[in-house]
């Protein structure tokens, strides 16, 4: 507790000489430049959307695989086939996340051009498919990445769900089935119901991953001169790959203020998530005893 | 309706372990058979294979015949979810469904088999919590959650939901093992009224209440440890408890047992 208020602290000492010299409005303007400290122009909003849509995307996919494994894993496959198939996806957590970056870039990215095309001409009616601000070529926009961010937050949010569908109480599965539920009914009516605040829990730290995840994100996403369309086929900067994209340049003071309040509200942001999810976790043990 | 049960020479089985051995019973119709015998001596477990629920542990199967009015529910065509959609079961620790409402937990059955006619929900529901004697202190709340019910209540309510859907016959795995002895007297009262419509089958580690509200009493025993469980003797509650032929029985009903 007091090093996450001591780390609080440290980012707003920071960022304020920055934050006051700022000649943009620091929440809605899309524009970043921090080279001339004479006229600081920095605002986070493209940021904020490329952080949000990415993770979003992320999520969008995880969640719903990420329930079927750790349901399959728990309530249709046997212990003995279960428990390597579990330890496979628990390894996809241990595979560095460069190595995810530099295979989205150069392998998947690549490979999902003629579908980012489809979705991007053909269904543009849909808003987040409409526009791009840079190339669909390499596919180095937000689709990429969020398909990256899925995989690398699908072994949290299975293993957290796991573990909550396991705990389903046996009396509650056996009373389902004896009324002549078949599995899957079972599984609706007692092993859902009973997991659904952990597995809403689980998703909230992949997302939480998601929001703060760097390198891999900064390999895919491919930089845009234009601001952001709010498509998923923009390129840009989330919050963290911005930071880490400008620390070889860290040396003005002022400079590197703009990037500490970046950084700032990317650290409010995902504790909020974080404590979204501490609180929906709490909530459902309350309830379940 | 009530159907009647005949098993013969059952054998069941957990993985290798030999749990039950050759077991021949003939259980009637709107008859209350109860299942009494020390822990472990497998009268769990043969209620349990009676609506296929045993085979739902992994590993443990079952050998021989169970024929539900001549029909074998072993048979291989037969499947297990249909089997028990016919056959109820209320176990030893109520277990009604903690989201769902009063209402939905009484009709979670017919729900499942298809029946989306509110009004026919309506009234299945009325009709089954006034046969579990629970319709009178429930009325007013049937869309709170059933959670919120006392233990006796819970069980009253789970005795209604099994019922809802009218099944062929009622196993009852030591229904009033976790209630006070008011919630024993009201469920008992419930089975008395209850095997006017249906086939009853009871396990119970309580002698008296096997001797008030059964018609028919089976007397299972362990030969050893690590033996399968027999079924000992079969016979009238009140022969049981008066004059049984075996001395295991005997010995055990009395008090003398171990």
């Amino acid at each position: 507790m007091v090093s996450i208020v001591l780390i609080g602290l440290f980012l707003l000492i920071q960022a304020v000489p920055s934050l006051l010299v700022d000649n943009i409005n620091f929440f809605t303007s899309p524009e970043w430049s921090t080279g001339d400290v004479a006229n600081l122009r920095f605002g986070i909003r493209d940021l904020l959307v490329v952080t949000i849509l990415s993770s979003l995307v992320a999520l969008v996919i995880a969640m719903p695989v990420a329930m079927g494994i750790a349901l399959f894993l728990t309530h249709y496959l046997p212990p003995r086939v279960a428990r390597p198939f579990a330890y496979v996806i628990d390894l996809l957590a241990a595979v560095p996340s460069i190595v995810f970056g530099l295979w989205g870039a150069k392998v998947l990215g690549p490979a999902l051009e003629p579908l980012a095309t489809f979705l991007n001409t053909k269904l543009s009616w849909f808003p987040l498919f409409s526009g791009n601000n840079v190339s669909l070529a390499g596919g180095g926009n937000i689709f990429t990445a969020g398909i990256v961010l899925s995989i690398m937050i699908l072994p949290i949010i299975t293993a957290v769900s796991r573990e909550v569908f396991q705990q389903t109480p046996v009396m509650q599965i056996e009373g389902a089935l004896a009324l002549g539920a078949t599995r899957w009914e079972m599984v609706r009516t007692t092993v859902l119901p009973f997991g659904r605040s952990g597995y809403i829990a689980g998703s909230m730290l992949g997302l939480g991953r998601a929001l703060g995840e760097t390198v891999a994100v900064l390999l895919i996403l491919r930089s845009s001169p234009l601001p952001s369309s709010f498509s998923v086929f923009d390129g840009g900067y989330t919050f963290a790959s911005k930071i880490a994209s400008a620390a070889p340049e860290f040396s003005e003071p002022l400079s590197t203020g703009a990037y500490i309040a970046a950084g700032l509200v990317l650290f409010v942001f995902t504790f909020a998530v974080n404590a979204l999810a501490r609180y929906v976790a709490g909530r459902g043990k309350a309830k379940a005893s | 309706m009530a159907k009647r049960f005949d098993i013969k020479d059952l054998n069941i089985y957990y993985g290798k372990f030999h749990a039950v051995n050759s077991v021949n019973l003939a259980v009637p119709p709107r008859n209350v058979t109860a299942f009494i015998g020390p822990s472990g001596c497998g009268k769990s477990t043969v209620l349990r294979s009676l609506n296929r629920m045993h085979e739902v542990i992994p590993g443990a199967r079952v050998e021989g015949k169970v024929l539900l009015d001549g029909e074998d529910i072993y048979a291989s065509n037969v499947d297990p979810v249909e089997v028990r959609r016919t056959i109820g079961m209320v176990f030893q620790r109520p277990n009604p469904f903690p989201t769902m409402s009063i209402k939905d937990n009484v009709v979670a059955g017919l729900r499942l088999a298809g029946v989306k006619n509110k009004k026919q929900l309506d009234d299945v529901a009325e009709r089954s919590l006034r046969g579990a004697n629970l319709w009178n202190e429930v009325k007013d709340r049937l869309d709170k959650p059933g959670g919120g019910l006392s233990g006796g209540q819970q069980q009253r309510l789970c005795i209604a939901r099994a019922i809802a859907v009218q099944p062929d016959v009622l196993l009852m795995d030591e229904p009033c093992s976790a209630l006070d002895p008011i919630s024993t007297l009201a469920i008992e009262d419930l089975i008395t009224e209850l095997k006017k419509e249906y086939t009853i089958v009871i396990v119970t580690h309580n002698m008296q209440q096997a001797a008030r509200v059964s018609d028919q009493t089976a007397f299972f025993n362990l030969l050893g440890v690590g033996q399968p469980g027999q079924l000992i003797e079969v016979d009238d509650t009140e022969k049981i408890f008066s004059n049984p032929s075996q001395k295991a029985t005997e010995d055990y009903i009395s008090g003398r047992f171990g």
